[in-house]
């Protein structure tokens, strides 16, 4: 069965690095896409709450991301805040056909 | 049913009452709700004076963060500010227009700085004059810092303990800074009229102005301040005011709501409110017995003391006030004091020492034996002994002058042995002696475990060494260290020998491939993979898998991150020694890229700062230079001077030799930076003593070589390894040594900290046992060299230089364009032509 998606698409999953991240542009926003070394695509706003940074120039691991500018980090699953920040906005991210899927 | 327990506020003493609660297994009796008006979840206000400072990071503050609250099931509501209590109803309404039944309410709403009535203060809006500000929250603290980048006099009304701290905070941004008090001497709730003197000297040392018996009625400036004027008509310029002339309880909801308000809300014994059984009141907006506390260690015993209710733990347990003592946080400057500052009574003992030209000053009061008074100025060793004697009514030596200083073998100071159980140990957050014993007894061996379990340490910090020595007693042999402290990287239970072992035996090439054998559960750790990359590399100078994600941002685009997510980049020009030709291209490259900034760095080299990630591979092509390294936990530069081929005093080429050093050395990955230089004669001109490793050439043609120098966040002087013959030794012996040192040192320890951690003579000799592999290793480190900015541009991934900025709100690094930075504006800090005469009263 093939599973039938809406969304946008933002361009190939190839296109990030396995562990690395990359930032689109999606209308008047960032969206920092994370591709986890165990397949897994994460996706969140790409400016840091703290004090603007790139967030998709972060380090990740399967849990956590952390900033590049302060080292904050946060909870890939959730979005919240492990030192403190606010919480980021989970934007909802998803595989389809070798692509890369959002839902905003 | 659980009861619907609110509390309003999400200070310190909201957050504690409900972790007394927790502990007490309030989580099963009630449904908790906190309000506050801050956006944040729980944070240690007392640090704000260490985060203005820039000693600790704003994230470092953080008591409870938000996983805390849902972990426990506590409904945060952030930012709501509570407006009315409806007693009857048993509501509280939000200024977010909600209203929220409770059967338990705490008022919990703490103080806000006192704004002094003065003309000007306020503009027409009811808002503070911009440039005003007091402090008390983390915005206040965030603002600060801002204005403080941007203005160059501040002013701070208020000489007691907070102003201090602020004004100390505030000149460790470079503002000229000038403290108002209007008593006759500094933190006179605290001090006499001597030690506050003297305290005055050393606040002045540090370069803070201080005004006595200042008075200051109105702020001059209409749309910024500018000026603070004092009742004697003098006018002091400021464009930043900050208000430390004291604190005012929060109360306005408590009066309004018609709740017993003096000068704050008044309750009993049990922290209950006047006026309603159901609702308490706790820290800084309570009265009790007549007393306001504006400091921490009084709220920890009133929110055991109201948990013991709430929970019906001790129903008979009753808050009797507290005896509290107070230290200034100013690096530098020490006071500690408690109880009254001067004697009152005739029979008072009253023993005074004063050394001012030192800024030494101890006093002890005590009356029938017990001491009920002490301050303690610049030298503050007997403050731990003192403030037990104070708090417990210790018995005290005969010889009074035993109380301020060591006497030898008659030194009447308790070990951590004899000190009493009930003891506060850290008045931060009240953890008592028994408090530690127990956590120890209960498993916990290691002393940083203990801190965590019991949060003794995490305030203020100046228990922590008290802390060990109790935590050492008490765990007897079995004391451990912390194991993690040893581990090479958090990730990995190993520390760094035992994890190259299995490296090597393993051959595991990469990092995922580390994670994979070696990590618990084969649990990636993004905060491990940087420290692994860096291993790895040095392990296997040839077969070393390069795992783009292993490494830090700067790392993948060979450039450094800068604040607004532009990069920085500095070419390589060994020893500080360039030509027309470098320059000439750097011009060009400035010039096309439309670099907004073009600075000589710190390291003798030249900084091209604010280049967008996706330009970085055009620069470096057109610069044709290779990288400089100036992102890296690499090797680094090589200052020079002049040296003898220019310098009337040249012992040796020292321009020579550094560019031979940084020829060999350059790019080489280590576990912390690596910075040289070489002087030609021991006025060390290029600064050798203070570098990791540093040369100078000395009379005879002979090299010293230094190393574990340092002048940046530490400063330690270099030791002498060796002295040597001949440039060619140099070059050796530096490489035998950056060798050992990565290979042995922990990951970012710094030489500063690496060569006393081992000893000289231990580096001495392991660096000979091993000479011809060491050098061997080095080679072979040398030859598998590849400069990434020729490398580098082509992408070595997909995107890897694509931006990672919104397209939007770049840039926000302001241009400084030749012209300007040198002719109009000298940057930001200056706002008048600097060439012009210096305009009076500045
Ligand atoms: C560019 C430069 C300042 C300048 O304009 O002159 C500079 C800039 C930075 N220094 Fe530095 N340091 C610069 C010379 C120094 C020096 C002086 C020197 O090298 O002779 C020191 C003292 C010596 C030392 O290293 O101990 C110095 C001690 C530090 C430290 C403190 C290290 C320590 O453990 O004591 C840090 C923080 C760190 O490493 O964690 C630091 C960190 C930084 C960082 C990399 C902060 C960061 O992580 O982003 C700065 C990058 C700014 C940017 O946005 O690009 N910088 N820094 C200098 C570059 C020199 C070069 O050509 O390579
Ligand atoms: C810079 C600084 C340094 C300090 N240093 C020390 C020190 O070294 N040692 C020491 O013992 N003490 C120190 N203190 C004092 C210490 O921080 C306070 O005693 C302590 O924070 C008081 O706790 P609290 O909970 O009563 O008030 P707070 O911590 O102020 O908490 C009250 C909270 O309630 C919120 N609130 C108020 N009204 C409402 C409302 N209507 N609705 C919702 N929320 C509301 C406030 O915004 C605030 O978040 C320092 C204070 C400052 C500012
Ligand atoms: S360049 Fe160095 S000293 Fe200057 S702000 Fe950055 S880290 Fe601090
Ligand atoms: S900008 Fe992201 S942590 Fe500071």
């Amino acid at each position: 069965m093939t599973a039938v998606s809406t969304g946008i698409v933002l361009g190939a999953v190839d296109e990030i690095p396995p562990g690395e991240g990359r930032a689109y542009q999606v209308g008047g926003r960032t969206i920092a896409v994370f591709r986890l070394r165990s397949g897994a695509l994460r996706a969140f706003p790409g400016v840091c709450p703290h004090a603007g940074g790139p967030l998709a120039d972060a380090q990740t691991d399967e849990n956590v991301l952390i900033c590049p500018l302060h080292l904050n980090t946060w909870d890939l699953a959730t979005g919240c805040s492990r030192s403190g920040q606010p919480d980021l906005e989970v934007v909802r991210v998803h595989e389809a056909e070798g692509q890369i899927m959002i839902q905003i | 049913m659980k009861r619907r327990l609110v509390l309003i506020g999400n200070g310190m003493a909201a957050a504690r009452t409900v972790e007394e609660i927790l502990e007490r297994g309030g989580g099963d009796l009630f449904e908790i709700t906190m309000f506050g008006d801050e956006p944040y979840g729980n944070y240690n206000r007392i640090m704000l004076s260490q985060v203005l400072s820039g000693e600790e990071d704003e994230s470092g503050i953080f008591l409870n963060d938000l996983s805390w609250y849902e972990e426990n099931g506590i409904s945060l509501r952030a930012p709501v500010r509570i407006t009315r209590i409806d007693r009857f109803a048993k509501l509280v309404y939000g200024d977010d227009g909600s209203s929220t039944p409770y059967d338990i309410l705490v008022v919990a709403t703490g103080s806000r700085s006192f704004v002094p009535p003065m003309q000007g203060i306020y503009r027409e809006d009811g808002n503070l004059t911009p440039g005003v500000l007091g402090f008390r929250s983390i915005d206040d603290t965030r603002e600060i810092v801002r204005l403080a980048g941007q203005h160059r006099r501040a002013v701070v009304i208020g000489g007691g303990l907070l102003g201090l701290e602020a004004a100390r905070g505030l000149q460790s941004h470079g503002v000229q800074v000038e403290v108002l008090h209007a008593a006759g001497h500094l933190m006179n709730q605290q001090l006499d009229a001597p030690g506050g003197a003297i305290l005055k000297s050393s606040i002045e040392a540090l370069g803070i102005t201080v005004r006595l018996n200042a008075r200051a009625v109105a702020l001059r400036g209409e749309h910024h301040v500018e000026a603070v004027q004092l009742d004697d008509g003098t006018e002091i310029e400021a464009d930043l005011v900050v208000l430390a002339a004291g604190i005012r309880p929060n109360v306005d909801v408590a009066v309004t709501s018609g709740f017993t308000v003096e000068r704050a809300i008044v309750v009993d014994d049990r922290m209950g409110t006047a006026d309603d059984p159901d609702v308490f009141a706790v820290g800084e907006c309570a009265q009790h017995r007549g007393e306001v506390y504006g400091l921490v260690a009084p709220i920890w015993e009133q929110a055991r003391v109201l948990a013991d209710h709430l929970t019906g733990a001790r129903p008979d347990a009753r808050y009797h006030g507290s005896r509290t003592t107070t230290k200034l946080k100013v690096a530098g400057v020490d006071v500690a004091s408690m109880g009254i500052t001067a004697p009152e009574r005739d029979d008072d003992e009253f023993v005074v020492f004063s050394e001012p030209r030192r800024g030494v000053y101890k006093s002890v009061i005590i009356r029938d034996d017990r001491l009920i008074g002490a301050t303690l100025i610049g030298d503050v060793k007997k403050a731990a002994f003192l403030i037990q004697a104070f708090d417990r009514g210790l018995a005290l030596p005969e010889e009074r002058v035993g109380l301020l200083f060591d006497l030898g073998a008659t030194s009447a100071e308790p070990s951590v042995a004899d000190l009493p159980d009930e003891v506060q140990v850290c008045n931060c957050n009240g953890v008592s002696k028994c408090t530690l014993v127990k956590t120890v007894q209960e498993g916990e061996k290691t002393v940083s475990g203990v801190m965590d379990k019991t949060k003794a340490g995490k305030g203020c910090g100046s228990c922590k060494s008290l802390v060990r020595q109790i935590v050492e007693w008490a765990a007897g042999d079995e004391v451990q260290a912390d194991p993690a402290e040893h581990y090479y990287v958090p990730g990995i239970p190993l520390a760094k020998p035992e994890l190259m072992s299995r490296i090597r035996e393993q051959r595991l090439y990469s990092v995922s491939a580390v994670f994979a054998a070696l990590a618990p559960g084969g649990n990636e750790d993004a905060k491990s993979k940087m420290g692994l990359t860096s291993l790895l590399r040095t392990m296997w100078p040839q077969d070393f898998v390069d795992e783009r994600d292993g490494r830090f941002i700067n790392d993948r685009v060979h450039a450094n991150i800068q604040r607004d997510g532009t990069f920085s980049v500095v070419p390589q020009m060994k020893g500080g020694v360039t030509s027309v030709d470098q320059l000439r291209t750097i011009a060009d490259v400035a010039e096309k890229y439309q670099v907004p900034m073009i600075k000589l760095t710190g390291g003798q080299r030249i900084d091209l700062l604010g280049i967008p990630k996706e330009d970085l591979p055009k620069v470096w092509a057109d610069l044709d230079m290779p990288s400089g390294y100036a992102y890296g936990k690499s090797f680094r530069t090589v200052k020079t001077c002049v040296g003898s081929d220019f310098c009337r005093f040249g012992l040796g080429d020292s321009t020579a030799l550094g560019v031979a050093i940084e020829t060999r050395f350059q790019g080489i990955e280590s576990p912390g930076k690596v910075k040289m230089a070489v002087s030609g004669c021991p006025r060390n001109c290029a600064e050798s003593l203070v570098k990791d490793i540093g040369i100078v050439a000395v009379e005879g043609g002979r090299w010293e070589i230094y190393v574990g120098g340092a002048a940046g966040a530490h400063i330690r002087k270099g030791d002498l390894l060796t002295t040597v013959d001949t440039p060619e030794e140099v070059l050796t012996i530096s490489g035998r040594f950056l060798q050992y040192y990565r290979e042995n040192a922990k990951w970012l320890e710094r030489t500063y900290a690496f060569v006393p951690r081992l000893g000289l003579d231990h580096i001495r000799a392991e660096m000979e046992k091993d000479a011809a592999g060491l050098d061997e290793r080095m080679q072979q480190t040398v030859e598998g060299y590849r400069d990434p900015w020729k490398e580098g541009r082509e992408p070595a991934v997909p995107g890897q230089f694509r931006t990672s900025l919104p397209l939007i709100s770049l840039p926000q690094v302001p241009v400084r364009d030749g012209s300007t930075a040198l002719g109009g504006r000298a940057g930001r800090s200056t706002t008048a032509d600097p060439r012009l005469p210096i305009p009076e009263g500045r």
